[in-house]
């Protein structure tokens, strides 16, 4: 029996796909709760209840929510390029689930344990920028246009800064491998060895940075609601806007899975003794998520001009000069090799 | 027929035919849209040689940033695609030129190309050295080659500051923020409350 899953193509086929159903089913599940909180968290910063109707405490409003957008009437515009304007939200959805192939949830809990497995979270993450240009231009209508063009713009605008805060942390570990990275902040000192504390400044930078990418607000220019009519997404109804939206929050699960293993060590635990293990990991996640939705909660909006200053005149000199320093006390080993957490001879 | 055989000729007919339409589409952002599916397609090609890092950077840098701008500047121009096809017949015989000289010169490179001795086993692992091609590539690039690496680092400084003193252009009929003013305003000093009596306004 496990010949067949490891021996014949078609049974290594099957592995992967049961692989993957076993992280997506999970994951999708995980953020119908993870919107549930989004939700909860706001309302209460407002002092309102929040979804409450749909089972106990509102626990199943999002199943709720989709359904209803699965039964809704697909609307096409009359001059939309139709295949652009069905691919677009695809590209969006599959582009955010791809980028988990390479997460690893405990130690060796992975689906492709790959080498560059940063670089191609980095590769799959600058990918989603085709879902809102596309699902833009392809309604052929003006305010999904500027709408995209505004979010494209962001989007590439804070990858730049992300790229380079990654940079930071490769220099510190020597690997792009997540199960180096977190590998490397294991140590005698539990959570004073994670990453956080040797690259301080670039988490908040990196926490930021991440909020922009993937339009959350207080940088939700491309759909502000309220001035824009919700941006790209205008012309889209029923299940390719529920693709998007699932897509743009399985983005924002990524980036917390991506600070929890890139700065607060992952799977290890915060205090020495404690097992490691996947517990921890979902911990961390949902910790950064809260953060995210408390941001949303309680800052106002960003205006686009300040957007972008903020992107190119402060966040990129900020990282890019932080490369250059960490390069400088991982080479020389400052404190002991506070930074330089490579195997040493290599 | 191996897996990674079948996988090879997937990707090597979606970069073929993703080169075809990115010519023969009518539509120039269709034309955008196929060029970037022949750029993943050569990137899946270099995954399959065992190239994971090139692939990446190929992503990262051409689908991620490249043809980010193509499209941006393809889908905002006004084009007049019957004019466009008109022009296509005016520029063709000169196209069919360079093809054909393109053409030739791989020829002539395949022509004369000589394995050496011992290359299949190259080719199966082209890294002597138990090292991942990340790293040999770095060892290369920072290490032995530092200098031509800084000299290219040299030529792209000079390209993008021409490019800049080349578009920038000083207007002084245009009013400028002044970002550092307008975060040290003081919101006492900026506002002033007055007390409007009802019917009698300001």
């Amino acid at each position: 029996m496990v010949e067949f899953f490891t021996e014949t193509s078609i049974g290594a086929v099957l592995l992967i796909l049961g692989q993957s159903l076993l992280l997506i089913v999970p994951l999708l599940v995980a953020l119908a709760f993870l919107l549930l909180v989004d939700r909860k968290v706001w309302a209460a910063v407002q002092m309102r209840r929040g979804p409450n109707v749909v089972g106990p405490f509102g626990m199943l409003q999002s199943f709720a929510d989709f359904l209803k957008y699965i039964v809704k009437e697909v609307v096409v515009p009359a001059g939309a390029d139709r295949p652009v304007f069905f691919l677009a939200p695809m590209i969006s959805f599959v582009m955010a689930v791809i980028a988990w192939a390479v997460i690893p949830f405990a130690d060796g809990w992975v689906l492709a344990d790959l080498n560059v497995a940063l670089l191609y979270v980095f590769a799959v993450s600058s990918l989603e920028v085709y879902g809102v240009i596309m699902g833009g231009w392809a309604s052929n209508s003006k305010y999904p246009f500027l709408g995209s063009l505004r979010s494209a713009a962001q989007m590439i605008s804070y990858e730049v800064s992300i790229g380079l805060i990654i940079v930071g942390v490769i220099i510190s570990t020597g690997s792009f491998n997540f199960g180096a990275i977190v590998a490397a902040q294991d140590g005698d000192f539990g959570l004073f060895n994670w990453y956080w504390l040797p690259h301080f400044p670039m988490l908040f930078l990196f926490l930021i940075s991440a909020m922009a990418e993937t339009n959350r607000p207080p940088f939700d220019l491309p759909e502000a609601e309220s001035e824009l009519v919700a941006g790209y997404q205008v012309e889209y109804s029923s299940t390719p806007f529920l693709l998007f939206m699932i897509g743009e929050y399985v983005a924002i699960v990524l980036m917390c899975a991506l600070v929890s293993l890139m700065f607060f060590g992952g799977w290890l635990s915060p205090i020495p003794g404690l097992p490691d293990g996947v517990l921890w990991m979902a911990l961390k996640m949902i910790f950064v998520f809260f953060i995210f939705a408390m941001v949303k909660a309680i800052t106002p909006r960003y205006r686009y001009d300040q957007l972008m200053r903020l992107g190119w005149k402060v966040f990129l000199p900020l990282s890019l000069g932080w490369v250059v320093i960490v390069s400088f006390l991982a080479k020389f080993e400052v404190l002991g090799g506070f930074w330089a957490r490579w195997p040493m001879g290599v | 027929m191996t897996a990674a055989a079948i996988i090879f000729y997937l990707f090597a007919l979606s970069t073929i035919v993703g080169g075809l339409f990115t010519v023969i589409a009518r539509n120039p952002v269709h034309s955008v849209l196929w060029l970037i599916l022949a750029f993943l397609s050569s990137a899946g090609l270099f995954i399959l040689v065992g190239a994971e890092f090139v692939a990446l950077l190929l992503v990262i840098v051409y689908v991620g940033a490249v043809a980010v701008l193509f499209l941006f500047v393809v889908m905002m121009l006004d084009v007049d695609f019957a004019e466009l096809k008109a022009e296509m017949a005016k520029y063709m015989p000169l196209a069919l030129l360079i093809g054909v000289v393109l053409l030739m010169q791989l020829a002539l490179a395949f022509g004369v190309w000589d394995y050496s001795e011992g290359y299949e086993e190259r080719l199966a692992a082209p890294f002597v050295l138990d090292v991942e091609n990340t790293q040999l590539l770095g060892l290369l690039i920072y290490d032995r080659y530092i200098l031509l690496f800084q000299l290219a680092g040299l030529v792209l400084l000079v390209a993008m500051i021409g490019a800049i003193v080349l578009t920038m252009r000083h207007r002084k009929d245009v009013k400028r923020q002044d970002i550092l003013a307008q975060m040290y305003r003081d919101p006492a000093k900026a506002l002033e409350m007055k007390d409007v009596k009802p019917g009698q306004g300001l």
